[in-house]
């Protein structure tokens, strides 16, 4: 067919559509819609045989209670609380014993070296610089991860997180964001690159935008470690034993309660400056509660997130524990480089409520945020105070040898909380967006948050424990 | 010119289903999977295929599509695994991933995996795809819960009104997975027939319909699903409309040499289907 005569029969067809369309009236879309429903309907009534609804009556019931207004929050709290409650509780052993075991084979390893006559640099670089990173992230990150993520993927399996998306779905539309910016964020809290993929769900550009941009402040796999070992070294410390796990998991849940607080005010400021618009209405299905198998469960989040996220920390941790050995033994003019730039940037660190090391620590570990810890850690030891690390108490005794005080914990959980998404997240946020500006406004704005909320809380802290 | 697939046995079938996972070969067939959300058709996948792709219990959890294939006797089935979606009719990115795969694309076979526990809200999904395809067959999912909360479904009646196999099925217990692929290898050689339902519309829509249809087939003679587009353009349906414009349109009746939109990556050759 010649390509005119095509054009013009489309227009023909076209035109004659809209004709039609303007004469049976708007409701098209509703009269077919009906009419599918209605053979649905007589299909199924036909077909189906019903006998009892003790079933679904229920999920009903448990539905009424966990997503009721008065139930509903503190369910979620309660539950959120007891899973890492559970994870700090139980990862403290586990951590000293892998922590004692690898550096002791660490041990092993530079007396080989050392039989062999390798040169002090090298021995430094590979034992106390690579190894000791690869060593730190698996001690301090494993145990963790290894209770948390199997105790999330339950909650999963279950059907309880479209539950949580149900319960927050009306402070969304407060917000002037989608009700399934909610899902997006679940998702979010076990990956940000994900979450920020899962934003596809929403239909108005508009709002999938804002759920694409505010996506990181939900704490992500490679943050909860952080988050949950901060927690349990320094928050934990004032209480006592009894209760220390707990005011622990608590100020982890704290903490998340403020990521999704700061979501829904990013959100808010979103949707009445830069992104304007009304909330679309969706329909969200509340999935029957469904028996997790907790055998696949655990073998899953075993395969697909622990050693998925430890895999990827450990090659993140190699290079840069080879980075803070060198930056640690390389000297100009006496200090070593490591030493210059921590007291260059302390000034600026002791603002936020963090110091120089930290944010050097953060530097070194741009490309991977969750080593953030096992690099500060690094750094510290490499800044002269060569201690033998078996314990988590030594770990604490060693920061608070630093200077670290619950100040310096809460400003870097919430630093880590609210900074920069990782690479794989902005990777992510490119291709979702395909716009540079918002992917460098995706990167850009949470840093600056997150430095304008450190300083502002570390500024208000000192000056509240200064006036008592 | 009865639909037969509750009668497709497994018997002895079992030993010839290979799992292949995603191995790239070339495919005989090409089985696209689509359903509601959350009905388990990522389970259905990954049984299919024996990968592991992660399953959640909530709306949402694929938004892109999965491709993984099966060997049964000695055919290769391309599998691709659909975003959960309610219907064809909204423009939403998951919708419409399902919806241009089912139109353009134009698998051998679309598995509609359905929900047994609330069938009712499954069919209009069901509905409409039926009227784009006509080589579908339906996967009656979750059937163990549906018996536990005291459902019944009669297949046969099922598959009668809608024209096409209906296969119970219980994904995570592995139960009517060979009997499904002994459907859809039916459905795709020809040997078993459909006749798919086309559901009732008003006496306005159909008048307008029959005006469309004319002008439809002088553009594009042969088209398989002209009735569905013809409602798709009374409704408006701007990518059905940019199809018309684009000359898109006219690969539903040649037959798709590549498919340039969501797809991961093109098949090779396919057969053409007889109009």
């Amino acid at each position: 067919m010649n390509k005119e005569v095509y054009q013009s029969n489309v227009t023909a067809l076209l035109q004659r559509a809209d004709s039609l369309h303007d004469r049976i009236g708007g409701s098209i879309h509703d009269d077919l819609v009906a009419t599918i429903y209605r053979d649905a309907a007589e299909i199924s009534a036909v077909a189906v045989n019903r006998e009892g609804r003790r079933w679904s009556d229920f999920d009903q019931k448990v539905d009424r209670i966990v997503t009721s207004r008065i139930f509903g929050f503190p369910i979620m709290l309660a539950l959120l609380t007891v899973v890492f409650w559970v994870t700090i509780k139980g990862a403290n052993v586990p951590s000293e014993m892998l922590a004692s075991g690898l550096f002791w084979l660490g041990d092993k390893l530079e007396f080989l070296l050392n039989a062999v006559h390798s040169p002090w640099w090298l021995t430094g670089f590979l034992v106390h610089g690579v190894y000791r990173g690869m060593a730190w992230v698996v001690a301090v990150m494993l145990p963790p991860m290894m209770i948390f993520f199997p105790l999330f993927t339950i909650l999963e399996d279950l059907g309880y997180l479209p539950r949580v998306a149900f319960n927050l779905d009306r402070l969304f539309k407060t917000a002037g964001a989608h009700g399934k910016q909610a899902l997006t964020m679940a998702m979010g809290f076990g990956c940000n690159a994900a979450g920020v993929t899962a934003c596809r769900i929403i239909e108005s550009p508009r709002e999938r935008l804002i759920a694409i941009l505010t996506n990181n402040f939900a704490p992500c796999n490679g943050r909860w470690p952080t988050l949950i070992l901060v927690a349990g070294l320094f928050v934990a410390a004032p209480f006592p034993p009894a209760i220390a796990a707990l005011a622990a998991a608590g100020s982890v849940v704290g903490v998340t309660l403020f990521g999704v607080f700061v979501m829904f005010v990013v959100s808010w400021v979103l949707s009445r400056t830069v992104l304007k618009g009304e909330a679309s209405a969706f329909t969200l299905e509340l999935p029957p509660y469904r028996k997790p198998q907790i055998l696949k469960t655990l073998y899953t989040s075993l395969i697909d997130r622990t050693l998925l996220v430890l895999w990827r920390a450990v090659i993140m941790a190699a290079p840069a524990g080879g980075v803070c050995w060198l930056l640690g033994n390389i000297t100009s003019g006496g200090q070593s480089l490591m030493a210059q730039a921590a007291g260059w940037l302390n000034p600026f660190g002791l603002a936020l409520g963090l110091d120089g090391v930290i944010l050097l620590a953060y530097i070194v570990a741009i490309p991977a945020n969750e080593i953030i810890v096992p690099t500060i850690l690094m750094a510290y030891m490499n800044a002269g105070m060569m201690v033998e690390m078996d314990s988590l108490a030594q770990m604490q005794a060693l920061l608070v040898s630093h200077g670290w005080t619950i100040m310096t914990a809460v400003s870097l959980m919430l630093f880590s909380l609210l900074h920069n998404p990782c690479s794989t997240t902005i990777m992510a946020i490119y291709n979702e967006t395909k716009s540079l500006k918002w992917t460098v406004i995706a990167t850009l704005m949470p840093l600056a948050l997150a430095f304008a909320i450190c300083f502002a809380v570390a500024q208000v802290w000192r000056l509240l424990s200064g006036g008592l | 010119m009865s639909a037969c697939g509750t009668c497709a046995s497994g018997c002895g079938l079992r030993s010839a289903l290979v799992r292949l996972g995603s191995r790239k070969s070339k495919p005989d067939y090409v089985i696209g999977l689509v359903g509601n959300p959350n009905t388990g058709k990522s389970t259905v996948f990954n049984t299919l295929t024996g990968l592991s792709q992660h399953t959640g219990n909530w709306s949402g959890k694929t938004v892109t599509l999965m491709e993984g294939s099966l060997e049964h006797e000695s055919k290769k089935f391309n599998i691709v695994d659909l975003p959960g979606t309610y219907s064809l009719l909204s423009t939403a990115k998951d919708e419409e991933i399902a919806r241009d795969f089912i139109l353009f694309r134009r698998p051998d076979v679309t598995v509609i995996v359905v929900d047994a526990t609330c069938l009712e809200r499954n069919l209009n999904l069901v509905l409409q795809v039926l009227e784009i395809t006509d080589r579908v067959v339906l996967c009656l999912n979750l059937m163990d819960e549906a018996r536990r909360k005291g459902i019944s479904i009669n297949e046969k009646r099922l598959a009668q009104d809608l024209g096409v196999p209906v296969v119970p099925c219980a994904a995570l217990q592995r139960i009517g997975m060979p009997e499904l692929v002994q459907a859809v290898h039916g459905v795709a050689c020809g040997r078993i027939k459909t006749a798919p339902r086309r559901f009732p519309v008003g006496r306005d829509i159909l008048e307008a319909v029959e005006e469309l249809l004319p002008l439809i087939e002088r553009i594009a003679p042969g088209l398989p699903n002209a009735r569905w587009i013809a409602m798709r353009l009374l409704d408006g349906d701007e990518r059905i409309r940019s199809a018309f414009e684009k000359g898109e349109i006219l690969r539903l009746v040649k037959g798709p040499d590549d498919f340039d939109g969501t797809s991961p990556r093109s098949y090779g050759q396919r057969r053409l289907v007889p109009a």
